[in-house]
């Protein structure tokens, strides 16, 4: 079976709901066939509309979605055989979880032994054999999800949208839930798109992630690209932790940029500044930061120790550093750094290689 | 059970089961007294009332008062013929009594209800009885007139004996018990109440479904539109709610009449002639339109209150499962609005059957309903145990209607909002 690299492609798409601002802008993503996919955003950023978009609740403003290369526009949502997890699970509430199972398969005229062969599959898949008489007010939230997932897989669709599914639980059954759906889609394969605002979700689950904002995909990489090298600022500020400082660029050569403070100068990796006087925000991962560094370091500062927050597993220390009081660095608990006291003054080091000099924003 | 419990003990020694149980009932009592006032006016406008009707529609006191000795000599009176001497002698003696309180013109209609010609003989009899010598009754009271001497009148008098009658409710449904005591129905063209109640079941059954058909696309919009529009359109829902009934009703006769507003629109469209408008009022077309109009809110409200519950996902989930949008419509969003269709269809239905302003004013002969023939029977023929009857026989009517209701849908499925 060849992969599809574009099974899902969206073409230049703009939606307006109200012909003024535009919620989704020129968007162009390409999503291969067996990938789980995950829109990943702050909320009002287009995440959802470009689920419902693709599952034909709502139609583009201009622009076109490919669905395994024919235009699906015109396609209403029933036709277009895309399985669908709803935030709120939207279980019927007048039918046993057999019957939910079986609604997709009677409107398709599957003949019962076959429909019921399908049912105990997609029951045992998320673990719920037994349960095919329970009425979905009889079952726990995280139940009655896992039904929602089995219910949008039964009818093996090509592809699976995701809205939120996991943002009615606790965290504990959220993470579980989590593993057990990317286990789901390793075991048969399906492609999914996955919309959360969750970033550790994303980060977990997936095997790509677009993060919106405003309206676009800001940047389109794998997990581990997008953590480690954010493109732009308001990446790196959306996913993971990070430390900033602003300033502006007064020097640039052979792969490395001066980077002028109020008070002081760094040595950053230039990203997305290309010349000397831009303005710039430098941001760095607080893994990243070394205390006390004993390799040869570029960057090397001292700061003095404003909170120290006990973590159980690590430590987060909050220092001035540089004029920026908001400086986070996560120390593993097992080494014995006996320096980190309030109020103490402390040498920071790292390579200029991981402080990301991005856009001002 | 294995562990050993142990009786707890407050502070002052008092188990504490004990002194729990105490301010329990304490709180018990508060709560009733609170309610008390209202259970209080329960029973006095509604159980107590509904008890005299019931009371009412049977009683037939009357003549078993006005003839104790009568009755009493006639308990061993077979009634295949003429009465002995003593029932004749018990008679005179219990009319001499009536004569005395000029209470014979109240027997005299009473025997007439049952059977017709008495009323001229009473008269005579109470002439004649002043010249009545002692003993020998039969003979003298035969002798007044023919009918005296006809046992049918005698097994008239007996029929009225028992306290209580089902005559009324036989009378409501156009029957009566004739000579031989068994239950027959009157000449054809003397049954009117059998028609009325058709008539009642009909318009109540078809103003249920014009307003379900009405207020099921109503509900849906207000449920599903933007707020600042849909609280527009409950308002209007709920304006003829705060008009006057009687302001409503006289507006459709305005609207309905034959020189009225509808009938000028259809002349000048062109629909109908001029000398040919249709008669739209004083009809049953007159008490669909106005009934339904005004019971319409009363299917709405329910409804909607349900729709507003069903999440707007599960149509898309039923969409998105490859259901047709009419298929996701009528597997998903329609069983879920059933407890509101159950709520308004028996709302509208129990209100309809019994509605009395409305198809009176704009009813005419053929839209009148059997509330009207109650109200009739109250204010104008007096005969209230008569209009008591059929009150009963139209609340147990909503009874049973209530019990099928609660044995096809449950009634705890039902939602008012």
């Amino acid at each position: 079976m060849s992969k599809q690299k574009d099974f899902v492609k969206f073409e230049n798409v703009d939606k307006s709901y109200d012909g003024k601002v535009l919620v989704v802008k020129n968007l162009q993503l390409d999503i291969a066939e067996g990938e789980f996919i995950t829109m990943l955003g702050p909320s009002g950023s287009g995440k959802t509309t470009c689920l419902m978009m693709l599952a034909g609740f709502e139609t583009p403003t201009n622009g076109e979605i490919y669905l395994g290369g024919k235009a699906i526009s015109s396609i209403p949502p029933h036709k277009r055989g895309i399985g669908m997890v709803f935030q709120n699970y939207a279980l019927f509430p007048h039918m046993t979880v057999y019957e939910n199972l079986a609604f997709p398969l009677r409107v398709r005229k599957i003949p019962k032994d076959e429909a019921d062969k399908k049912i105990d599959k997609a029951l045992s898949m998320v673990s719920l054999q037994g349960f095919a008489s329970r009425m979905p007010g009889q079952l726990s939230g995280g139940q009655q999800q896992r039904v929602a997932v089995a219910r949008s897989l039964v009818f093996d669709p090509q592809l699976v949208l995701m809205d939120e599914p996991l943002g009615a639980l606790d965290k504990n059954l959220r993470e579980s839930m989590q593993y057990e759906i990317k286990h789901i889609h390793e075991s048969i394969g399906v492609t999914v798109v996955y919309v959360t605002h969750d970033q550790s979700e994303a980060l977990t689950m997936s095997n790509r992630i677009a993060v919106f904002n405003d309206g676009k995909v800001q940047q389109l990489s794998s997990p581990d690209e997008l953590y480690e090298k954010p493109v732009n600022s308001f990446v790196a500020e959306f996913i993971g932790e990070n430390n900033t400082f602003t300033g502006e660029v007064s020097d640039i050569s052979g792969g490395k940029c001066k980077v002028k403070l109020a008070n002081a100068e760094i040595m950053a990796n230039p990203i997305s500044v290309k010349s000397k006087g831009e303005r710039t925000k430098v941001s760095l991962r607080p893994e990243r930061a070394l205390i006390n560094p004993k390799d040869k370091m570029d960057n090397i500062h001292n700061g003095k120790i404003e909170e120290v927050i006990y973590h159980g597993d690590h430590t987060r220390v909050r220092i001035n550093l540089l004029g920026n009081s908001e400086f986070i660095l996560k120390v593993p608990n097992s080494s014995a750094n006996l320096d980190i006291k309030l109020g103490n003054e402390i040498k920071i080091g790292w390579n200029s290689e991981d402080a990301r000099a991005l856009d001002p924003k | 059970m294995s562990s050993e419990t142990k009786q707890i003990l407050t502070t002052d020694g008092i188990p504490l089961e004990v002194s729990l149980k105490k301010a329990e009932r304490k709180n018990k009592i508060k709560a009733f007294l609170l309610v008390a006032p209202l259970l209080l006016f329960l029973i006095i406008t509604y159980v107590f009332p509904i008890g005299d009707m019931l009371l009412r529609s049977v009683d037939d006191k009357m003549v078993t008062q006005m003839l104790p000795k009568t009755f009493k000599a006639m308990e061993n009176w077979d009634g295949q013929e003429l009465p002995e001497e003593e029932v004749f002698a018990a008679f005179h003696e219990d009319f001499l009594k009536l004569v005395e309180e000029k209470r014979e013109g109240k027997l005299s209609t009473q025997l007439n209800y049952t059977k017709n010609g008495f009323k001229s003989i009473i008269k005579k009899l109470r002439r004649a009885s002043k010249k009545f010598e002692e003993g020998n009754y039969k003979e003298q009271i035969m002798s007044v007139h023919k009918r005296w001497a006809d046992v049918e009148y005698w097994r008239a008098i007996k029929r009225r004996a028992p306290e209580v009658t089902s005559q009324k409710y036989l009378k409501a449904m156009d029957m009566y018990k004739n000579e031989d005591g068994n239950i027959v129905s009157v000449e054809e063209d003397r049954r009117i109440h059998r028609v009325l109640w058709l008539r009642t079941l009909e318009i109540a059954f078809f103003v249920t479904v014009f307003c379900f058909l009405m207020a099921y696309p109503i509900a849906h919009l207000l449920a599903t539109l933007p707020m600042k529009y849909s609280n527009l359109l409950m308002i209007c829902v709920l304006l003829p709610f705060w008009t006057s009934l009687l302001v409503r009703t006289a507006s459709w006769m305005i609207l309905l009449q034959q020189q009225g507003v509808v009938n000028d629109f259809f002349v000048w469209t062109g629909l109908v002639a001029d000398d040919n408008r249709p008669e739209m009022m004083y009809n049953k077309t007159g008490s669909y339109v106005a009934m339904t109009q005004i019971l319409l809110p009363f299917m709405v409200l329910p409804l909607y209150s349900v729709m507003k519950t069903i999440s707007p996902s599960l149509m898309r989930a039923g969409k998105s499962l490859g259901g047709t949008p009419f298929v996701a419509f009528w597997k998903v969003y329609f069983p879920l609005t059933i407890p509101g269709i159950g709520a308004g269809c028996l709302l509208v239905f129990i209100l309809a059957i019994g509605y009395y302003i409305t198809p009176a004013l704009v009813g005419g002969a053929s839209g009148t309903l059997i509330s009207n023939q109650i109200a009739f029977h109250m204010k104008s023929t007096l005969d209230w145990s008569f209009a008591s009857a059929m009150g009963l026989m139209l609340l147990s009517g909503v009874l049973v209607i209530y019990w099928l209701y609660n044995k096809i849908v449950g009634i705890d499925n039902i939602k008012l909002g």
